[in-house]
């Protein structure tokens, strides 16, 4: 005899504890099997991009801070890059070093939140969690030498960064590799050896890597299906064809294998780091004002620029009218396209896999909504 | 006043100071008793009273001290102290809880069944309460030995289930009735495994009675019945709903699920039992498995006992707060496709030592062990197989998958744009 | 290295295989003919010679006078990129366009958002619905004839002319 059953509609609402920001999910589900899933966002919603249409191309690199709010280095590197191809500004080589480590080290902290995040949402009341984020913190105190500021940095300018490391900053950032190092280990054996993480994590959303590159999804959720697509290595930008890396793949596609591709480009951003810090040399951060002025004017025209962000293609697109605004930015948002197929992955799925599959992707509400 | 109550050194010393005219107190050299001959009735009564508020508010002064230590081991575990303001080292900082729960407003939602709505938070702390009356916290302290005592303990255990049925029922919220109807399934899964774990040590000790149960122990049962031992611990810890089965009130997944819409006082008599619960579950295990109170003479049997639930309640804290949580189809799974058999093979091991040695000396106790060791690691390796539960070379990349071409062409060096070179004089004059 | 596909070069390939679909181009941009963004499209992901199987940008221009649908395109095996432009809406009239998402999947949300933002119509959209703002906000706010809430508000960024805007 069949049972009569009645699918159940259930909002989880932009208020949630797992929901990594203000999104809003309605969810259709049969007992325990999701059947449909209706993404809502716009919550953050705040016009950057016309905002930024009144604002001259440095203020906007404050603009670009808060949108992923978690790796703000990574932001300002992406449309400083934009500004300096429509512009045709040649940057200082010392200080594209200092925006090289400035960016790797942001990754780490961006890719320890997402482990972090994970374990918590899969149960673990918040202990390694705690450890990604202490050590996270150790990150944001080497901001704070750099530039003043731990989260929404503001670093970067046309040509450079605009401030130089003080001389504690490089003993600093020595002993901060190793405790980076150290805690990236702990993670690692946590995820690696925990037997309910894998039962959790392994063959749950798997996701074929020709849908992945059909829904113009790149960075560690591409990687993670084997595809060895990262822009730092295929177009490389700054100097990063003077360093040579490794790229982490892994061909399983599924929550687990994203989670290693983090953790394990995190020691690969270690290994960016020194490199960096034994090809700098002195010289001026940025160029002086008479090469670069402080208002910028652009010629006529457009460029776009992406650099390879902690969650993928991050690209600005900027029009310029020869003012000391723009015309038109618009960001390439690599969490709005990494959502596309979010009903691919949750459909069929179970309840208990929503939030870990939805952590998977590395959403930052902020660059979603911008 | 049968033997048993004046065996009971609580009673005794309660009872035969209010009516020692009594024959029993008489016997055994009382003076006379505070009430006139002929209201041992009475002093039943205010001995029955006494007792039982003892026992309650020592349980209450127990779950307080509990949620204090709990709160301090788990940020000890997370790098960070615990609660250190209200009190030396936040001792009241319970307390302080307590006291802001009760002055909450009480809500009871629109749609709610009243009656349920209020019997549930009762029905789900008075069963927690129950089981400490048969529970010996030491020699002679306990309210009452019933020879089923075991029984009495797995019944009354079971009321959870109902009172979380009722709980989400009547509070007319789908999500709450979703949290409750997986908790429902947890909480049923995991009786059969406890109770069937727990037979193996009633075959050894001849009784289902607790105090008899301690007085077989010549050698803890931890080490008689491992397996035992192993499956009761887990299934208890899925009985209160303790990471790593804690999905029904996953917090990050359906806020407080079935716990939604209570607030005030109820929601602390939730709080309450769970706690009580906690304490109930390490006396259990203390007594059934770690001999109770039973130690070494000069220490009182008192401290022997409360070393040991202090010991038995770190080791399931030290569990809440590192192992992530698992879904519900694993956790049912475990239930009854690992426990199940692990509990069937530990009762046909145990019935055969029991066939070959029955009323079991001390040395032959340490036979048993030596034969029920090698037995446990055996049959919980060969379920952990059986359950099959991915491993860790699994989890690596394959290395010869096919990869998507990338980069493995070029397009003719005719199409490619050759940028003119811009100067940066063109920034200053606004326009080229 | 990643190379970029001259507009010229670009022009002239897609010519052979849609004749009549390309307006202009120049430098590394090349303008379409938005009826003929469907037909070109589809070769440019399946055929040998370009194989553009990202889309790593769908995004729109306010040019006073008309819209320009701006595409960025990447091919993952040849590692090259390009850039097409088309124009839509000439007189600010009738903005719509033909959708690639059954080409691209990935154009889905960014389509959406042209379309809450700009007020550009993508034909053959799944899910033709605003994205980031709720139905039924008046107006698109990123077009820039949009009058906000507050008149108050004065832009005090000069324009290219040195006059206010």
């Amino acid at each position: 005899m069949a049972i009569k059953t009645q699918p159940v509609t259930v909002n989880l609402g932009p208020q949630h504890p797992s929901t990594h920001g203000v999104f809003r999910m309605r969810v259709m589900f049969d007992g325990e099997e999701i059947v449909d899933v209706e993404p809502v966002f716009g919550y953050l919603h705040r016009g950057s991009e016309k905002l930024a249409e009144e604002r001259t191309y440095t203020q906007i690199v404050t603009l670009t801070d808060r949108m992923d709010y978690v790796s703000s280095m990574l932001n300002n590197q992406a449309y400083i890059l934009a500004v300096e191809k429509l512009a045709g500004i040649e940057p200082s080589p010392r200080g594209v070093w200092l925006r090289m480590i400035a960016a790797e080290l942001q990754r780490i902290a961006s890719h320890l939140v997402a482990t972090g995040f994970l374990i918590q949402d899969l149960g673990a009341l918040g202990t390694p969690l705690i450890y990604a984020m202490r050590e996270r913190e150790g990150i944001l105190d080497l901001f704070e030498m750099l530039c003043g500021a731990r989260i929404t940095n503001s670093y970067l300018r046309p040509g450079g960064v605009f401030m130089d490391a003080p001389d504690e900053f490089w003993p600093a950032l020595d002993r901060g590799l190793d405790d980076i190092v150290r805690t990236i280990d702990e993670l690692e054996t946590y995820l690696s050896g925990n037997e309910i993480i894998f039962s959790r994590t392994k063959g749950t959303a798997v996701l074929p890597p020709e849908l992945l590159i059909n829904a113009s999804i790149t960075g560690p959720m591409l990687r993670a299906s084997g595809v060895d697509w990262d822009l730092r290595h295929r177009a490389p930008y700054d100097y990063y064809d003077k360093i040579s890396f490794e790229r982490k793949l892994h061909t399983a596609s599924d929550n687990y294998a994203r989670y290693w591709v983090r953790i394990q480009e995190s020691r690969e951003s270690v290994k960016i780091i020194k490199q960096c810090i034994e090809q700098i040399e002195p010289g001026s951060v940025r160029p002086s004002f008479d090469d670069v002025p402080r208002l910028i004017r652009p010629p006529v025209g457009d460029a776009y620029a992406a650099i390879e962000g902690s969650k993928g293609e991050l690209g600005f697109y900027l029009v310029s009218d020869g003012g000391i605004a723009p015309y038109r930015m618009h960001v390439r948002a690599s969490s709005l396209i990494n959502l596309t197929l979010l009903r691919d992955m949750l459909i069929g799925g179970q309840f208990g896999d929503l939030f870990v599959t939805f952590g998977s992707i590395d959403l930052n509400m902020g660059e979603v909504d911008r | 006043m049968n033997q048993a109550f004046l065996d009971n050194s609580l009673w005794r010393n309660i009872y035969c100071v209010l009516a020692g005219d009594s024959a029993q107190c008489a016997a055994r050299d009382y003076s006379p008793g505070m009430l006139p001959g002929g209201m041992e009735w009475l002093a039943f009564l205010l001995a029955a009273a006494a007792i039982v508020g003892l026992f309650v508010n020592g349980v209450l002064g127990g779950v307080i001290v509990l949620i204090w230590g709990e709160r301090r081991l788990f940020g000890r575990f997370q790098s960070r102290t615990g609660p250190n303001r209200w009190g030396p080292w936040g001792t009241l900082t319970s307390v302080a809880d307590a006291i802001k729960t009760m002055f909450k407003e009480d809500l009871v939602p629109a749609e709610a069944d009243r009656i349920l709505f209020n019997l549930a938070p009762i029905l789900i702390a008075a069963p927690a309460l129950m089981v400490f009356s048969v529970i010996p916290f030491g020699v002679g302290t306990y309210v009452a030995d019933l020879n089923v005592g075991v029984l009495f303990i797995m019944a009354i255990t079971s009321l959870t289930t109902l009172a979380v049925l009722t709980a989400s029922w009547s509070s007319a919220n789908r999500i709450a009735i979703l949290s409750a109807l997986r908790s429902v399934a947890l909480l049923i899964s995991y009786e059969i495994p406890m109770a069937l774990a727990v037979v193996g040590v009633i075959m050894l000790a001849g009784s289902m009675s607790l105090g008899e149960i301690i007085q077989a122990q010549g050698v803890p049962f931890i080490l008689v019945q491992p397996l035992g031992f192993f499956v009761f611990f887990l299934a208890a810890m899925a009985e209160m709903a303790r990471a790593p089965f804690d999905l029904t009130e996953a917090e990050s997944e359906l806020a407080a699920g079935y716990l939604n819409d209570y607030a005030s006082m109820k929601f602390g008599l939730f709080f309450l039992a769970e706690f009580m619960a906690e304490i109930s579950t390490s006396a259990i295990i203390t007594t059934l498995f770690l001999s109770g109170w039973r130690g070494f003479d000069p220490i009182p049997s008192h401290f022997w006992f409360g070393a040991k639930l202090i010991a038995v309640l770190f080791v399931i804290i030290w569990f809440r707060m590192t192992l992530p949580r698992l879904r519900i189809d694993q956790v049912l799974k475990f239930a009854w496709k690992g426990l199940f058999e692990l509990t069937m093979i530990n009762i046909v091991v145990t019935a055969i030592l029991i066939f070959i040695w029955p009323q079991p000396t001390t040395a032959q106790l340490w036979y048993m062990a030596a034969v029920n060791w090698p037995v446990a690691i055996v049959s919980i390796w060969a379920v952990s197989k059986l359950l099959g539960t991915p491993a860790y070379e699994q989890t690596q990349p394959d290395l010869n998958a096919p990869t998507y071409p990338v980069g493995s062409e070029d397009i003719p060096a005719s199409s490619a744009y050759v940028p003119e070179v811009k100067t940066q004089t063109s920034l200053q004059e606004g326009g080229d | 290295m990643s190379t970029v596909w001259s507009g010229t070069a670009l022009a002239e390939a897609i010519e052979a295989f849609a004749p009549g679909s390309v307006e202009s181009s120049a430098g590394i941009d090349v303008w379409l003919k938005p009826e003929s963004i469907s037909a070109v499209c589809e070769g440019l992901k399946t055929r040998a010679e370009f194989k553009f199987d990202l889309l790593s940008s769908l995004t729109a221009v306010d040019y006073i006078d008309h819209f320009e649908v701006v595409y960025h395109l990447t091919s993952l095996p040849m590692n090259a990129t390009a850039v097409l432009k088309s124009r839509v809406g000439i007189g600010r009239t009738d903005a719509s366009i033909a959708s690639v998402v059954s080409i691209w999947r990935g154009a889905d949300y960014q389509e959406r958002e042209v379309w809450d933002l700009m007020g550009i119509r993508f034909e053959g959209h799944p899910n033709h619905k605003r994205i980031m703002l709720w139905e039924g906000f008046p107006g698109h706010p990123l077009r820039k004839d949009y009058v906000t809430y507050d008149q108050s508000i004065v832009s005090t960024i000069p324009d290219a002319t040195g006059g206010d805007k």
